[in-house]
């Protein structure tokens, strides 16, 4: 399948090693890649925090650029995930906000094309059958914990595509990967996002529950699907003490035997090749 | 003139807040009350009791983190995630300014990250908020240890269409 693909901005910086693991899985896979012509940034988190019409037009100059071609947009991002979604369930719902919108972008916005999360592509799409039968080296003996953060599902009749109190999609693909993904409660919890620059304490507390939780389930990793969620959970435990995070496509890569996944795991805070290495996995 | 619930409502533009029969399911969902001075549903009670300066005032407004617990959780389907987006911009707005001043300071170097450029450019956008804030060593030696893992590009793509952009920001420029 050919689908459009909105990076955003994390995954051409912080996050290159989940756009690099998104890549290299969609090759093998059959879905292929192609970049929205002259993309901008969604306005994550700071445009709807201050300025609500902003928010909308953001996303809806990419969208309009993603109807060129008559096919689905993956998102990975999370955050970038929720503000497409969140702008498409606006320009649907408000015929009046939308010709706003679409005067202040220069450009008409059709409602064509739907947005997609990886996770929900590779899982209903390709399908777990598929990813399966690619897989050269079962993760045996990885105990993640899925961990979706906020973006990804809520609210859930913008969102939809997993259930939004127990998503179930993650913990599938990671099975289908030969992971023994752990139950826990604390799938959609929220790591305390941009808040992290700012009020960097509030989000270390909530990271150290997260973590203790994901240890009191019996985890050894976490496994994300958002820049943000990953640079929580990756640099701000207390002491450093944290468990390792994945990109669940960096995971799809090593069981699929790609080249790649070392490199990718050297750019981790918290080094997750100790814990590879003494499962035999790297 | 209108009350101070009635601009509320009206710029969220949904289901009127005095639906809320404070169940508390979302203070009791909320990830953040523990920082909060007011819970979530105390500012829906506020808003109706007229309160305008203690609410715009608070601290609250700005420490809502947009997870969306309270909105997916509502029986009522009180969409209180965009009430606390009207809250903030009213508070820029009206002038009152933000109580907790570093994360609206965050939120304008993020947008004029965009403006110059398009897209974020994380190195250049936490230096201008640094610069901002005056919040100048935290995070340095996890800077330093990104930077020498080559995790930070200096520089990184751009738009090139910026006249669009430009234009995006003026034509919703809030006067």
């Amino acid at each position: 399948m050919k689908v459009s693909y909105y990076p955003g901005c994390s995954l051409h910086g912080t996050a290159k090693e989940y756009d690099q693991s998104v890549r290299s899985v969609s090759r093998a896979l059959g879905i292929e890649l192609e970049e929205i012509e002259d993309w901008s940034c969604c306005g994550a988190s700071s445009a709807h925090n201050t300025n609500f019409k902003l928010s909308i037009a953001l996303p809806a100059r990419d969208l309009i650029a993603a109807e060129k071609k008559a096919q689905d947009v993956m998102v990975p991002c999370a955050a970038c995930f929720n503000r497409f979604k969140t702008a498409e369930h606006h320009l649907c719902h408000d015929p009046a906000l939308k010709a706003e919108v679409e005067e202040i972008v220069g450009g008409r916005y059709q409602g064509s094309v739907a947005v997609r999360n990886p996770i929900d592509i590779i899982a209903n799409d390709i399908g777990l059958e598929v990813l399966s039968a690619k897989v050269v080296k079962k993760l045996a003996g990885l105990k993640p914990v899925s961990y979706y953060g906020c973006l990804l599902l809520r609210p859930p009749e913008v969102c939809r595509f997993d259930d939004a109190e127990n998503p179930v999609l993650l913990d599938r693909i990671l099975t289908a990967l030969g992971a023994e993904a752990r139950p826990w409660s604390f799938k959609t919890d929220c790591c305390g996002g941009s808040l992290t620059i700012s009020k960097t304490a509030i989000v270390t507390k909530m990271v150290d529950k997260l973590m203790a939780m994901a240890c009191e389930a019996g985890a050894n990793c976490l496994v994300t699907a958002c820049p943000v969620c990953t640079a929580n959970l990756d640099m701000r435990a207390s002491g450093g003490a944290g468990l390792p995070v994945f990109y669940f496509t960096e995971l799809a890569a090593l069981a699929m035997g790609q080249e790649g996944p070392e490199g990718w795991f050297r750019l981790h805070r918290t080094d997750p090749r100790p814990l590879l290495q003494g499962l035999g996995l790297l | 003139m209108k009350t101070f619930l009635e601009e509320v409502n009206e710029k969220i533009n949904g289901v009127p807040i005095q639906r809320c029969y404070h169940c508390r399911k979302c203070s009791a969902g909320c990830p953040m009350t523990s920082a909060m001075e007011h819970n979530p549903n105390q500012v829906i009670k506020m808003i109706q009791l007229g309160r305008r300066d203690a609410v715009l005032n608070s601290a609250t407004i700005w420490l809502c983190v947009s997870c969306e617990t309270c909105i997916t959780r509502c029986p009522n389907e009180v969409d209180i995630a965009r009430m606390m987006d009207v809250l903030r911009e009213m508070a820029i707005g009206t002038g009152v300014g933000a109580k907790e001043k570093n994360i609206l300071k965050f939120h304008e170097a993020f947008l004029a990250n965009i403006r110059m450029g398009g897209r974020i450019n994380e190195p250049s956008m936490m230096v201008h908020y640094k610069l901002k804030s005056g919040d100048l060593f935290s995070d340095m030696a996890m800077g330093i240890d990104m930077f020498m893992k080559g995790k930070l590009s200096l520089v990184s793509p751009r738009t090139k269409d910026m006249g669009n952009v430009r234009r995006i920001f003026e034509k919703t420029r809030q006067s």
